[in-house]
């Protein structure tokens, strides 16, 4: 029986395994910590229908449950070699494993606020990120810095994305639908509170997002302003004091905020970036470099190691279950072409 | 204070510097140089060489297009070529423009090799002089930063109301030229430099962060240089100091010697305008240069660091403080002479 590797315990990976798992392929998961799925957990709602985060987490976890999956949690995978036949699997305690075939499925990692200085993150407690926002949706406790309701909430899109000062020129695809779905659940949770959205263009890309951006508006009086903030600082109230432009008035713009929300960009993760590095593999920003984006992009051009999920570039869950399904395709066309 | 603050530290020389005057300090703080030397000599037992040939680096002119680069860059070689010539590898540009200029000079020889040749060619030819790059560049304020707990070891008095025994609340204010142009030659980086603020902690104050604490003090250079400009430079220095009014601050503090100025003038101006101070009794807040805040710490006489040439007056503060001063002594020039003190304004309480 042909095996195979999977390093990363999200969407992707999980997925994969179990496409694979049901062709009759044995398949080990690894995952660095101890639980999987956990940018998903740290999530409320998603967009663009506002299912439940835990809903998805359930049912792909249900998936591992699966005849042919064994799970390895808490082992970081750190290197691997091509041993002419078959790869081998490197831990950060210096154990091994074999397959035939490896599949990296590694993900993201949000952008680190702090980076972006003049906004002030981790400086004054007005200023939180996108998945803190997540959070206080989840826990149905959205709270400005003195612990009570905001009567403003103001969302900045393309923190650590589009940005040359960060380094980070590309899109992260799903910041503005994202900025779009907790606005509306800062509304329908704090029915007084006004939400207000800075953006540079909105990308609605997605079946489902242009009515959710023009329902935002309608139902829900959200505001959007087109323009990026250039300053935050606190004001004599504990409050945010913000500095922007609004490039379609061509004005000035210095208003004050209970909660400036950071919406941060996907950027690779440490061990994208470390597995990348280790087999030749790290393209653009150190994401996941893959043969051609048209027909072959879950091949890496090395023999029987895959790629698969945000690993590779920013993406939404479903493009990243769906591209899982693809990558098992090839794993699978793959071991089945391997001698027996 | 925030840990973000002081995350960045810069590499600043422990001994033997080249001291470079200011074109405006002297006029402007003129006890604030002297002050420095003898705090580095004095009080840290370093070595600093003080050069009387030295001239100006051109920042202003240069700053507002008035000074070619190419000029700028012989003047600035020349200048290094003083501290060659005496065998020093560390300098220390009094200015905060001046320190932006260098930095900017040697980046530029750094990334185009070509105008480095360029300039050594052309100082030789005006001059005859030969020079090369310090090794380290630090602002006075970097320094005194850099020995600011040796220094609070010192320091007869610490920034404490002696009547509330509450830390004095302090507004610093960087200079534009130490860190906006290269953020990473500035303790603490651009957006919250930390130079200041690390004196002001050590030595027991409380930097108050208020909204436009990163704001333009108002000089701006041609803000203030084009005279019908001005109105902008004043409206600048109003916007910080009505932002910093709701927190009461005991005083500012500023690195630059053009925010130093203008943050202290243009009160007495919006005074005369709008009969308006940031204070509560109508004294203003009063403006030091760092080094006149640590000399005040250490013991020196606030006349010798000359603080009576300030427009908002500092006894209240020296009162705060517990610092004794003798009021007769206050216009006494150096030669013993009692000078006829200035004509106090209409609208500014001295």
């Amino acid at each position: 029986m042909k095996k195979v590797a999977i390093i990363g315990a999200g969407p992707a990976g999980i997925e994969a395994a179990s496409v694979l798992a049901r062709n009759g392929i044995e398949v080990t998961l690894f995952e660095k910590s101890e639980t999987p799925l956990k940018n998903i957990q740290d999530k409320a709602f998603l967009f663009p229908n506002f299912q439940a985060a835990q809903e998805i987490a359930d049912d792909l976890s249900g998936k591992l449950l699966a005849d042919g999956i064994t799970t390895v949690f808490g082992v970081e995978i750190t290197d691997l070699k091509w041993q002419g036949t078959e790869w081998k699997l490197i831990d950060s305690k210096e154990q091994t494993y074999v397959a035939d075939a490896v599949l990296v499925a590694t993900g993201y990692q949000v952008f680190d606020a702090h980076r972006k200085e003049e906004l002030g993150y981790g400086i004054y407690k007005g200023v939180i990120t996108s998945l803190d926002m997540e959070q206080m949706i989840k826990h149905g406790k959205i709270l400005n810095a003195n612990g009570d309701e905001p009567k403003r909430v103001t969302f900045l899109q393309c923190v650590g994305s589009r940005d040359e000062k960060s380094g980070n020129h590309y899109c992260s695809k799903i910041c503005c639908v994202t900025a779009v779905k907790q606005a509306i659940e800062v509304r329908k949770q704090l029915p007084k509170c006004e939400a207000s959205v800075f953006y540079m263009d909105l990308r609605m890309w997605g079946q489902g997002f242009e009515e959710m951006y023009r329902t935002a508006q309608e139902k829900y009086g959200v505001s959007f302003v087109r323009g990026r903030i250039s300053e935050a600082a606190a004001t004599f109230d504990g409050r945010v004091q913000l500095k922007s432009e609004d490039t379609l008035m061509g004005l000035p713009l210095k208003m004050t905020t209970d909660l400036l929300v950071l919406m941060v960009g996907m950027e690779a993760s440490c061990g994208t970036k470390t597995l990348g590095q280790a087999c030749g593999i790290s393209g653009d920003y150190g994401f996941i470099k893959t043969v051609a984006p048209h027909l072959y992009d879950n091949d890496t051009g090395k023999p029987g190691l895959f790629a698969a999920g945000t690993c590779k570039r920013p993406m939404s869950i479903w493009d990243s279950v769906n591209d899982a399904r693809a990558a098992a395709i090839a794993i699978k066309d793959y071991v089945d072409s391997l001698p027996q | 204070m925030n840990r973000f603050w002081n995350e960045y530290q810069k590499a600043i020389a422990d001994d033997h510097y080249f001291y470079e005057r200011s074109c405006i300090r002297q006029t402007f703080f003129p006890g604030s140089e002297t002050a420095f030397l003898r705090m580095l000599r004095e009080e840290l037992n370093k070595d600093i060489f003080d050069d009387f040939r030295q001239h100006t680096c051109t920042g202003i002119g240069y700053h507002t297009d008035v000074v070619p680069l190419e000029t700028t860059m012989t003047v600035v070689a020349r200048l290094f070529s003083l501290m060659t010539e005496h065998g020093y590898e560390n300098y220390v540009p009094s200015c905060v423009t001046s320190f932006g200029v260098f930095t900017e000079m040697c980046h530029m020889w750094q990334e185009h090799p070509e105008l480095l040749e360029k300039t050594r060619e052309n100082l030789y030819k005006a001059c005859k002089r030969e020079f090369n790059i310090p090794k380290n560049i630090a602002h006075p304020s970097d320094v005194i930063y850099h020995f600011r707990n040796e220094l609070a070891q010192k320091m007869k008095y610490r920034l404490v109301n002696r009547f509330t025994g509450r830390p004095l609340k302090v507004v610093e204010h960087i200079g534009c030229h130490y860190a906006k142009i290269f953020p990473d030659k500035g303790v603490g980086k651009a957006e919250f430099p930390y130079v200041l603020a690390g004196m002001i902690e050590a030595w027991g104050g409380e930097v108050v962060d208020y909204p436009e604490r990163r704001h333009c003090c108002g000089f701006g250079f041609r803000q203030y240089l084009v005279q019908e400009n001005r109105g902008y430079s004043v409206s600048n220095t109003k916007k910080k100091l009505e932002s910093m009014e709701p927190y009461e601050p005991d005083f500012i503090v500023s690195n630059c010697p053009g925010c130093s100025m203008f943050l202290d003038r243009w009160q007495y101006t919006i005074a005369e305008m709008e009969h308006k101070t940031y204070d509560r009794e109508g004294y203003g807040i009063p403006v030091l240069t760092y080094e006149e805040m640590a000399g005040l710490l250490l013991g020196y006489d606030p006349w010798e660091l000359g603080l009576q040439i300030h427009q908002v007056q500092a006894e209240r503060l020296l009162d705060k403080i517990g610092i004794p001063y003798d009021p007769k002594a206050k216009y006494r020039a150096a030669d013993g002479k009692i000078l006829r003190a200035p004509e106090k304004p209409e609208n500014l309480l001295v």
